[in-house]
């Protein structure tokens, strides 16, 4: 088969701190990995070997075939960074980012011109576009530093954590521009502390924790082993909880339990059972002031994957870069 | 130096132009400072060390002009530790460029620095009387020989800017260096009056041969001697940081 990008028994120590204890991740061409974990788990680190920044200490990194490490050059050739904090220069503008890009993969002056132009219409920036990025929203910048990273027309872009401090609105702008980019066939290696962000966009993920992978799968097997969705109900009158218990059940299939004070909560695969669930509290004239469909939380991946151990009050083993920057 | 090495430095000298321009007050910090610093010594000193005002800016001028592009080689490496913490320079090196282009490239943008300090100091001084004692072509080469011992300092700038924790150390370590470096020369005042250990740092300091340099070559005095010494040692700084800030580079995570 062949890889757009993969690593094998990836290690990378910083002084007594292992980041990376053998990691093997792969993906294949136009599809989207989403490498899931929390703060220090040393997504970062492999971000940053596969894109030539850093050496590996041990195992082998290559993105289209080429080793990171003997053909970095070829490897540069081919892939687009989009770092966790936007890496754009705060006193250039939209357009002389871009353009700067474009002068250093050598496109022509004009050239270079009209592909900044192009990006910047399609990150909806042409308005700000003369403006220094020092003065752009959060948003705006993650949009930048993704247009930026697109500049060279790369076959595999690297987004680590692209969506990070972002709010709803604005990660959801940033989740169509994946989409967009799979959709031409670009490999998109997409590292996130966010379950529902893996799940929307990619294709496999992995899950690692203090620098080793510890689940592997496409979002459905991974819903299989950690729990899929849960639908919870909060209704106004907590006095109408066992009324509320028994249709959940029946429609759901399993007992509900209470995952706060005047909450219940059934897992439910998929969306099918919520029309069923609003149509039964409507007929029962049963006001709610909470319905939601939920993924698990990370800490709730975490907890299921390690048998437990929260990850809360673990040390954090990666470069410092990745923890100032939570 | 293949033509790709050269193209990929000149777009980011540009854009350290573009930045310089953008944030003025960098470019203020080495021109004011040295523009205050005449008006200071002139009228406070001059008096006093020379006799006369005329006289004294005529003794201060040279040096404090390469004082002022010795000064003006902190903020490369300030500019640099910045871009890195931020996260710049990680694009750059992800980019099919030489790996050298990013810190040529900062480095040439801010030669552009130095010609701003010494066309400003040489400037304000011509306006306050002083005037040139030699020849255009000596006071042209008395602007180069100064630009080179500095484009060659510059690589201890980098060389901190690239391994610094913040880009405040890298100024806090750069002017405790610049300060003895700098003031610790007859830039001020002759050596005569010294204690014997100040004269022995004068002495073997290779700044104060930079200013006896642009003295001689300015106003009066001997030339080949100091000049030769600040070829050298110009030679010499470029010869040790160069290779530790590309090493120091390469090996930057």
């Amino acid at each position: 088969m062949t890889y757009a990008f993969r690593t094998e028994g990836l290690v990378k120590r910083f002084g007594a701190t292992t980041a990376l204890a053998g990691v093997d991740l792969a993906a294949r061409p136009g599809t989207v990995l989403g490498v899931l974990g929390p703060n220090g788990a040393g997504k970062t680190t492999a971000v940053r070997i596969l894109a030539t920044l850093l050496r590996p200490d041990g195992g082998r990194a290559e993105v289209a075939g080429h080793d990171v490490v003997r053909q970095a050059e070829e490897v540069r050739r081919r892939i687009g960074l989009t770092g966790q904090y936007a890496s754009v220069d705060e006193d250039l503008t939209g357009t002389e980012n871009l353009v700067m890009i474009g002068r250093l993969l050598d496109l022509p002056r004009a050239e270079a011109r009209a592909r900044a132009a192009e990006l910047l219409e399609r990150f909806d920036l042409t308005e700000a576009a003369g403006r220094r990025a020092r003065t752009y929203s959060g948003g705006m910048r993650r949009r930048l530093d993704l247009a930026a990273s697109l500049v060279a027309r790369p076959e595999v872009v690297y987004l680590d954590e692209p969506t990070t401090g972002l709010d709803p609105a604005k990660r959801d702008d940033v989740w169509a521009l994946v989409r967009q980019q799979v959709s031409q066939g670009v490999t998109v290696l997409l590292t996130t502390q966010y379950l529902e962000e893996a799940d929307a966009l990619a294709d496999d993920i992995a899950v690692i924790d203090r620098g080793a992978v510890i689940a592997h799968g496409t979002p459905h097997e991974l819903k299989g082993v950690v729990g899929g969705q849960t639908l919870r109900v909060r209704p106004l009158d907590p006095a109408r909880l066992p009324e509320v218990a028994t249709l959940l059940e029946r429609i759901a299939g399993q007992r509900p339990d209470s995952p706060g004070r005047g909450m219940l909560g059934v897992p439910v695969d998929g969306d099918a059972a919520l029309a069923p669930v609003v149509a039964a509290l409507a007929e029962r004239g049963i006001a709610v002031t909470e319905l939601s469909l939920r993924l698990p939380s990370l800490d709730e991946v975490f907890h299921t994957l390690t048998g437990g151990r929260s990850r809360t009050g673990e040390p954090v083993a990666e470069q410092d870069r990745e923890g100032a920057a939570a | 130096m293949s033509t790709r090495v050269l193209a990929h430095s000149a777009t980011l000298a540009w854009r350290s132009l573009v930045k310089m321009v953008r944030t003025p007050e960098q470019l203020v910090d080495v021109t004011m400072q040295p523009v205050i610093f005449v008006v200071m010594f002139v009228y406070l000193l001059g008096g006093a060390i020379s006799g006369s005002t005329s006289e004294y800016l005529t003794f201060l001028l040279p040096a404090i002009m390469v004082q002022t592009v010795v000064f003006a080689t902190v903020p490369t490496g300030v500019n640099l530790n910045t871009d890195i913490r931020k996260g710049v320079f990680d694009r750059f090196r992800s980019l099919p460029i030489a790996r050298s282009a990013p810190l040529l490239g900062a480095v040439l943008g801010d030669m552009v620095r130095f010609v701003v300090c010494v066309v400003v100091l040489l400037g304000f001084g011509y306006a306050l009387g002083f005037r040139i004692g030699t020849d255009p072509l000596s006071a042209f080469a008395a602007c180069l020989l100064m630009m080179l011992f500095a484009f060659s300092l510059i690589w201890v700038s980098v060389l901190l800017g690239l391994t610094a924790r913040e880009p405040g150390s890298v100024q806090g370590i750069m002017f405790l260096a610049m300060f003895p470096l700098t003031f610790g020369t007859n830039m001020i005042s002759p050596t005569g009056t010294m204690p014997g250990w100040l004269q022995w740092w004068v002495e073997v300091n290779p700044v104060t041969d930079v200013m006896a340099a642009a003295r001689g070559l300015l106003t009066s005095g001997p030339v080949a001697g100091p000049v030769i010494s600040t070829l050298l040692w110009s030679a010499g700084l470029f010869a040790v940081f160069f290779p530790l800030a590309v090493r120091a580079y390469r090996r930057s995570a």
